[in-house]
């Protein structure tokens, strides 16, 4: 058929199943927001292109489906860098598909001119430039597949503006052909083979599961397994979710503000299942004393992940939706009595997680963060997807909302990007239209992208924003109160901020909580009405996260709290 | 340290030694040389990097890590095959008159050439195993060197097997 680059960008979108496109026009993307509006294709505009990368990444996060976004040159294309490399940390699927400069302009530091593919290369799964208008289909077709699968990551496809402009006959590929990539990641069953003989002799073992888990889909498969083994179970912040929270065994989030129980349970076990997880710095605590008396088996799609940190003394590598089925089975057809040989393990290490479980202290006046979090986890549904922003609001999300089902608690675990929750609640709204979204936010966040009131303003996309109000970067300040002589260099929000009016000015309803009462008598209600709303509520500025593992100290050396 | 070399075959495609040398550069790997050129097949491209690495374990990471970037079709480490190995330097050495005939000695003794002579200069090209390039590189370090151009290691398999399809 014949047709210009733009219609074909979004003629492949259609093929692509692409319902949304978050986006910011500018003077390359012209043309393709001119087909835009006459196809009428379903586009968001933000109010800045980190908005829009945040909220197709929120999108992507909820839905399992690539988020899509659309930008311009120059500084469109360099405000969504911080976007990218959140996504590209937590292995979330994007297309981002930027305006380049018109092909004769390339390299003469052109008006907006930048290097996009030289920006994005450490922080994309893979880019392309888009130089002849008769590689678009090709290019197109292959960012959606490499983003999807595999690992899945984003992909920046930045494109010519002469390209849009250029017809062409279009056609659209059945299939991907590349050469160094297949998308397959079938693994060797002689390994799992090797890690149930590994199961059937430990005896502590725990189960440690991470973001691979909610990526691939694989929950159920968890689940079962777990339940076969009979064993306790613990996961990293991207991992909330694929148990229920509340599950037999389960012990919470493990890491720098993870559950007493889970930490002590890895550094006792005798081997640890770690599945869909990449041993991050903040759950390993000092990384060379990391379960010292476990063995490590590691299920991994990435290559690169084992051994990476963490040495593995069995891995099982390949897809999760090809190894845990597998794993399953065998330890179904295993003769050996998991349940009887755990039983001890598992009461042990529950009786261990019992006398720290996460707490905070009321005085019957002031709002306790630890209490608002776990009042509103109680008026959600179970179907409710939880977004966070940065800092110790969102820890104590991570430590007492009960996410129950994967793909429920989005928040930005790698990178910690602040101003990544307002945008990526909305793109989580607009990807499950029929969940509930709540928000968990703090006042230095949400400064950070609160121009995404007026587009959830504009389309009327409700999701509930909960402010916790500590007139501080708390979880800046928590480290200066710990360990810089309770300096506050730089963190205090003295200011005059009034997020009530500033909801209000968006276009949205604000309301302000300021006692712990107003929890039973005024929350319940605004959360039941229907339509986006702001919740500004006061917390305690001196609140610490706890427990903590300080940086460059063992799992076992948590700074508790609460007695 | 140990040092080995592999052989990379990439996709002929523009910006593949960006993924590359970025890769290499954001994950501090300690690289000796690169080097890159057309093959037998137009629409391939082989990067020869020797990499030097502390222990399998990291050796392990730099070739998982390329590996994953989506233009690398292939990795060989030739320094754990059967291997010929070969790096190119051209040296530019201070020559007068008197310094020459012991300069002709040297070459000889390497199975150098001598590639330009001038007089005040002469250019010595060698092919040859790193070390004997380092060696001669040494020796010739009494006269006075006025610049070494060096390729970089390249390396092919021995016997009938290329590395595309070991
Ligand atoms: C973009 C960005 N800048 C800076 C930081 C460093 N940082 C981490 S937490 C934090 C404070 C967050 O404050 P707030 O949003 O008010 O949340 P609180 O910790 O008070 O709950 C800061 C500045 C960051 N994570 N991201």
């Amino acid at each position: 058929m014949r047709m210009n680059g733009a219609q074909a960008v979004l003629e492949s979108l259609k093929k692509e199943g692409v319902d949304i496109v978050f986006g910011y026009p500018g003077g390359v993307v012209l043309k393709l927001y001119d087909e835009v509006y006459k196809m009428n294709f379903p586009h968001i505009l933000t109010g800045h292109e980190q908005g829009a990368v945040h909220a197709a990444d929120g999108y992507a996060r909820a839905s399992g489906k690539v988020g899509v976004v659309f930008a311009t040159s120059g500084p469109g294309a360099a405000n969504l860098i911080t976007g990218i490399a959140t996504a590209n940390m937590d292995s979330v699927p994007l297309v981002c598909i930027t305006g380049q400069v018109a092909n004769p302009a390339i390299g003469k530091d052109s008006f907006q001119e930048v290097d996009v593919c030289g920006i994005t290369t450490p922080i994309t799964k893979h880019n392309y430039l888009v130089k002849d208008v008769r590689e678009l289909p090709r290019v197109i077709k292959e960012a959606f597949f490499i983003a999807r699968t595999g690992r899945p990551g984003p992909v920046s496809v930045d494109v010519a503006a002469d390209v849009f402009n250029t017809e062409f006959d279009y056609e659209y590929p059945e299939t991907v052909k590349l050469r160094g990539y297949t998308g397959d990641y079938t693994g060797d069953a002689a390994e799992i083979d090797a890690a149930v003989a590994a199961m059937e002799e430990a005896k502590k073992p725990l189960v440690f599961f991470g973001g691979g888990v909610t990526s691939s889909g694989t929950s159920e498969e968890l689940r079962a397994i777990v339940e076969r083994l009979g064993v306790p179970s613990t996961s990293t912040i991207m991992g909330l979710g694929c148990m229920a929270s509340g599950a037999k065994g389960y012990l919470g989030f493990a890491g720098m503000h993870g559950s007493y129980g889970a930490n002590m349970a890895i550094q006792s076990c005798d081997l640890l299942l770690c599945i869909g997880m990449r041993f991050s710095d903040r759950v390993t605590g000092r990384v060379a004393e990391f379960a010292p008396r476990a063995r490590i088996v590691h299920f991994e799609l990435d290559p690169a992940e084992v051994n990476k940190n963490v040495h593995a003394d069995y891995r099982v590598l390949g897809d999760l939706r090809w190894s845990l089925p597998l794993f399953k089975e065998k330890l179904l057809a295993s003769h050996t009595d998991f349940a009887a040989k755990h039983e001890e393990w598992l009461r042990h290490t529950l009786q261990v997680a019992e006398e720290h479980p996460f707490s905070y202290q009321e005085d019957g006046e002031s709002i306790k963060p630890g209490a608002l979090i776990r009042k509103i986890s109680a008026l959600m549904d179970e179907d409710t997807i939880a977004v966070t922003d940065v800092g110790q609001h969102q820890m104590w999300a991570a430590q007492f909302y009960e996410a129950r089902k994967p793909r429920q608690f989005l928040t930005s675990g790698g990178l910690g990007t602040m101003g990544y929750g307002l945008p990526a609640a909305m793109g989580a709204k607009l990807a499950c239209p029929d969940k509930k979204v709540v928000l968990f936010t703090g006042d230095g966040s949400i400064m950070m992208n609160c121009q995404e009131f007026a587009t959830i303003a504009d389309h009327d996309v409700d999701v509930k924003t909960v402010i916790l109000e500590n007139h501080l970067l708390g979880m800046v300040g928590q480290w200066q109160r710990l360990f810089y002589h309770h300096h506050y260099s730089a963190s205090e929000l003295k200011g005059k901020r009034d997020f009530v009016k500033l909801a209000e000015a968006m276009g949205l309803k604000g309301y302000r909580l300021t006692k712990q009462e107003e929890l039973e008598t005024v929350l319940p209600k605004i959360l039941a009405e229907p339509g986006p709303a702001v919740i500004d509520c006061i917390v305690p500025q001196e609140e610490n996260v706890l427990p903590m593992v300080p940086g460059g100290k063992r799992l076992d050396q948590m700074v508790l709290g609460g007695e | 340290m140990k040092k080995y070399l592999l052989a990379v075959l990439v996709d002929n495609k523009p910006g593949v030694l960006t993924h590359v040398s970025g890769l290499i550069s954001r994950r501090a790997f300690n690289i000796e040389s690169i080097s890159a050129g057309y093959t037998e097949e137009p629409s391939v491209t082989r990067i020869n990097i020797v990499v030097s690495v502390e222990s399998e374990n990291e050796l392990d990471q730099v070739v998982n890590q390329l590996s994953k970037l989506i233009d690398v079709i292939k990795i060989v480490n030739l320094s754990k095959a059967p291997s010929i190995e070969r790096e190119l330097v051209m040296i530019k050495v201070r020559a007068t008159k008197k310094d020459r005939a012991d300069l002709v000695n040297i070459v000889d003794i390497f199975r150098a050439n001598i590639v330009d002579i001038t007089p005040e200069n002469v250019v010595i090209e060698l092919t040859g195993q790193q070390s004997k390039i380092d060696a001669i590189c040494e020796v010739l370090s009494e006269y006075e060197i006025v610049e070494i151009a060096r390729t970089g290691a390249i390396a092919l398999s021995r016997g009938p097997i290329p590395v595309k399809r070991m």
